[in-house]
């Protein structure tokens, strides 16, 4: 196994006069947030073993501003979609893959309109497409038989309609897919969205995290699939609350599929 | 005098319908009180949406027990009003059971009347004791205390009430069918009120066609009262739900609106060749654009006819996350009021004719605290929850706007959110530069 990673840069390859058939959109927390950057390498070396040509913006991509949005400050994400924007527009970036729901909601919905038009897809999309087209194998192997249950992302789930193609990729894990009793268009919030991630929650009787992950562990999974980064955050805090991180793993859709193929 | 009826009739109706063409008129000036908001664009989807949702009430039976049992009421309610249509030509003509010639026609539509009105009676019936006895949880929601409370129970009476009416009438008229009272034509098939006939059966003519006649002026102004109970009521929702329906929101939920008056300003300042004068000589040479919404005013046309709308069902607040875990804000009580805002700004303008007097009040603050606006997460799973497509969330983003770029008032953890994505473009305080260490790290 070779663990050196190829992950090319839009500016390398433009140098070389190339074009990546897709640009992989790494996100804040991907870049930045230790347990996301382990996802984000997941992705990469599933994106190596197919041999996709793809390349990332590195130290020219920019936070997409959708926290900023989502706290009231019109501005501020304004400004960030449009430097990113030109950044992309010059690159004549095409179609863009993304590990976290929340800037795939962000590229794709709200940055037409400030003159960024980009097929935007999510990881698990992306990674299904690979599946069907045969770029990529999978075997259950150490899957086989496990019990996992899929937290929705709001940001990929209600907010953009994706709901079939993470639980596509459990299944053919030869894993067995439970569904919590809030599910898809039902499936609660983590907690982490519209910036309550970088903030101290209002007074209540719960944090929603507990909240969710006790609707979780309801239903005895051995694993917690997330599909972003905040989410996996938000449930893998609540599984260390209910002191259940021995039995109970939470893991992105990416990394399954990367230790499924021994990646 | 043989026309008193005939004239008292007339008079009763003209006097019900004016009043609430008055009613009319104050929703429609109040709604647009809003700003302008372009919604014109997908109009097969706008009304596919319509027919789905409000005609079809496929968001109702989401929940089968409560959904099956508003269409119950909904349908009932809806075809037993054509009934009226034969009670106002009877009331203005002096006839009686015009439409009796329609023969077996009639005995249909008479009979599948009285056995609706009965289902009517009984689904309201249900819907009482899960507000009063079994007191489902969103029902008793703390912004449900008092009037939202009472005017549940009062639309749940009068529903009870007229059909009762109805088949009162009904009842009484067989009977006088059956002993050949002179007028009362052999018409309509009575499933239901043959079986009331029978507790009039000691009664003379005179006091059954006073009964008969009672319970038929009871039960018209009754309906008349009630159209005009709507203005004041949740009920709205019966008339608001279609143009509701068809003007909510069609883009992916996920997507906010970007802020047109941002982006020019924003397109200035990135632009170095942009003529920095250019916006003071732009089409609004006026006050520039107050950001976000601190009061109705500031919301738009589309998100006050939400308001208007709001069934107080409060399927969105036993959805929402926040609410769930016991944080203030209420995505009910969100719609609940603006619309009480709305309705106060403008009876302020019916009584300074026309103009709206500064009254020292707004939305925020008055009515929704900040605590309520800062604990959403966005998630919308109340606009996947209302079943009339109203969309609390916008209106909350709207006042979030305006606390954080025109009041600055963000809470601490947020501003420093922020000023990290100004100066490093990520929410934490990284370096951009680090932003591809992930590769080399192991
Ligand atoms: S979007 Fe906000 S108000 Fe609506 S359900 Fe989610 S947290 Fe509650
Ligand atoms: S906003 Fe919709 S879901 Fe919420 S109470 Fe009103 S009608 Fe019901």
């Amino acid at each position: 196994m070779s663990n050196e990673l190829r992950v090319p840069t839009m500016a390398e390859l433009f140098a070389e006069g190339k074009q990546p058939e897709v640009l992989f959109w790494v996100g804040c927390a991907g870049s930045f947030d230790d347990r996301a950057k382990k996802i984000t390498k997941a992705f990469v070396k599933i994106l190596n073993k197919a041999n996709v040509n793809f390349a990332v913006l590195g130290t020219e991509e920019s936070c997409t501003g959708d926290p900023a949005k989502r706290a009231g400050n019109e501005f501020l994400f304004q400004m960030q979609a449009v430097t990113n924007i030109e950044v992309m527009n010059a690159y004549e970036v095409k179609k863009i893959v993304t590990a976290c729901p929340h800037c795939f909601n962000t590229i794709k919905n709200e940055y037409p309109e400030l003159g960024g038009n980009y097929e935007v897809v999510h990881h698990t999309q992306f990674l299904k497409s690979l599946l069907e087209e045969g770029r990529i194998t999978m075997e259950g192997g150490q899957f086989k038989g496990k019990r996992i249950t899929f937290h929705d992302p709001c940001y990929l789930g209600r907010a953009n309609g994706v709901y079939e193609a993470p639980r596509e990729l459990i299944r053919k894990l030869d894993a067995e897919l439970v569904e919590m009793k809030n599910c898809k268009k039902k499936g609660l919030c983590c907690g982490a969205g519209g910036a309550q991630m970088f903030k101290e929650s209002e007074k209540g009787t719960k944090d929603v995290n507990i909240e969710r992950t006790e609707q979780a562990l309801e239903i005895k999974p051995e694993i917690i699939a997330a599909a972003c980064p905040f989410c996996n955050t938000m449930m893998t805090d609540g599984v260390k609350n209910k002191e259940k991180e021995e039995d109970v793993a939470v893991m992105d859709i990416a990394e399954l599929i990367a230790k499924a193929e021994d990646l | 005098m043989e026309y008193l009826p005939n004239i008292t009739f007339l008079l009763i109706l003209v006097a019900g319908i004016g009043y609430f063409a008055r009613n009319v008129k104050r929703l429609y000036r109040n709604i647009k009180l809003g700003k302008d908001v372009n919604v014109s664009d997908n109009k097969s989807q706008r009304w596919k949406n319509m027919a789905r949702i409000a005609l079809g009430q496929t968001k109702m039976v989401v929940r089968p027990i409560s959904g099956f049992l508003h269409i119950i009421v909904y349908v009932g309610f809806i075809i037993i009003n054509i009934e009226v249509l034969e009670i106002i030509i009877d009331g203005i003509l002096g006839t009686h059971r015009v439409f009796a010639s329609l023969g077996v026609v009639y005995d249909f539509l008479i009979g599948s009347f009285e056995i609706l009105a009965l289902l009517v009676i009984v689904s309201v019936v249900i819907f009482w004791i899960r507000r009063n006895i079994i007191s489902i949880k969103r029902f008793i929601n703390p912004e449900m205390k008092g009037w939202p409370k009472k005017d549940g129970n009062i639309i749940l009476y009068i529903e009870f009430v007229l059909m009762l009416l109805f088949l009162t009438m009904n009842g009484a008229d067989y009977q006088l069918q059956n002993i050949d009272a002179l007028h009362y034509v052999k018409a309509g098939s009575f499933p239901v009120s043959q079986f009331i006939a029978p507790l009039f059966s000691e009664m003379s003519e005179d006091s059954l066609i006073i009964l008969e006649r009672t319970a038929w002026w009871l039960h018209i102004v009754g309906i008349l009262l009630f159209l005009n109970y709507l203005y004041y009521s949740k009920h709205l929702h019966i008339v608001l739900a279609f143009p509701n329906t068809y003007y909510g929101k069609i883009n992916p939920k996920g997507q906010l609106d970007n802020l047109a008056s941002v982006t020019t300003e924003v397109k200035m300042m990135m632009d170095p060749n942009a003529d920095p004068f250019a916006a003071s000589t732009g089409e609004n040479t006026g006050e520039p654009d107050k950001f976000g919404a601190s009061d109705v005013t500031d919301l738009n046309w589309v998100q006050l006819l939400n308001a208007y709308t709001c069934t107080e069902c409060g399927r969105c607040t036993s959805e929402c996350p926040a609410n769930q875990t016991g944080k203030l804000l209420s995505p009910r009580k969100i719609m609940m009021d603006t619309r009480d805002r709305l309705e106060e700004v403008g009876k302020n303008i019916n009584k300074n004719n026309g103009e709206l007097i500064a009254d020292g009040k707004q939305l925020l603050g008055d009515y929704i605290t900040t605590e309520e606006l800062w604990a959403c997460t966005s998630c919308n799973a109340c606009t996947e929850a209302c079943p009339v497509s109203i969309d609390p969330l916008s209106i909350i983003t709207d006042m979030r706007r305006y606390l954080v770029m025109e009041e600055s008032a963000a809470p601490s953890d947020l501003n420093n959110m922020m000023g990290n994505i100004e100066n490093n473009g990520a929410p934490w305080p990284f370096n951009q530069m680090d932003r591809l260490n992930w590769k080399n790290e192991s």
